[in-house]
């Protein structure tokens, strides 16, 4: 399944950039993590704290038992600070 | 119900009155605009990031979260983006209700929801640093709050 996945503020910062399409057989948000910060440091800087990590998929915001069924979209953030 | 991002100024007062304009059974409208804050006196600017694919529609479900929750008649959200210098304006919300305790409660909703709901980040910028700015445990405990209220009214 090939997914675009967006990273934002300090997320962005750690990763080197903020979009890329991937190539994954990823079940949840959660294998897809395991995934990414398998692949280089800076990934896994930013995956560090998964506590400060939010994501949505398919711009929905939701949780890391989310499945990645037909979704196309996945963003990576840290908690918003709207307002 | 009314949203709009944008990296643009807004004219507060212009909005304030449009949105007025537009009423027919009001008796109340609440406004509030959040500025960029130098806490420390060495701000140079603060640059806010957002998520152009999702930014809108959140905006638009807060919006119409408070309308049904307060019987608003009308919300209206503005968010900016992008470089803004200290002592202007980020964003503003204006609520109309019938009366005035639904529109104070309608646009406090609406804030916390900004809060943490919608995909901004801020980002602050001084002569020999640059920091994120981190949402704070009171933020979601506000939202906690509003839930709690609701479950509260409905048992």
């Amino acid at each position: 399944m090939k997914l675009d996945i967006l990273y934002f503020a300090w997320v962005r910062e750690r990763v080197g950039h903020s979009q890329e399409t991937y190539e994954t057989s990823a079940a949840t948000v959660a294998d897809l993590i395991a995934e990414l910060v398998a692949r280089d440091a800076g990934y896994a800087a930013a995956f560090a704290d998964l506590s400060a990590i939010c994501v949505a998929v398919d711009q929905e915001l939701c949780d890391f038992n989310t499945p990645l069924i037909d979704c196309r979209e996945v963003a990576f953030f840290p908690p918003m600070t709207g307002g | 119900m009314l949203a709009r991002v944008q990296e643009a100024a807004f004219d507060f007062a212009a909005e304030v009155t449009a949105f007025q304009s537009t009423l027919t059974r009001s008796g109340a409208v609440v406004s509030f605009t959040g500025l960029v804050r130098d806490d420390t006196g060495s701000l140079d600017h603060m640059f806010i990031e957002h998520y152009p694919g999702m930014t809108y529609a959140a905006l638009q479900k807060i919006a119409d979260q408070a309308v049904e929750k307060f019987g608003l008649e009308k919300a209206l959200v503005i968010h900016r983006y992008g470089r803004l210098q200290p002592g202007e304006a980020i964003m503003m919300v204006a609520t109309a209700a019938a009366h005035r305790k639904d529109a104070f409660a309608g646009a406090d909703y609406l804030m916390d929801y900004l809060k943490s709901r919608a995909p901004f980040w801020k980002k602050e910028l001084s002569k020999d640093s640059a920091t994120w700015v981190a949402a704070k445990d009171q933020d979601e405990a506000a939202l906690a709050a509003w839930s709690s209220e609701s479950a509260a009214k409905e048992s």
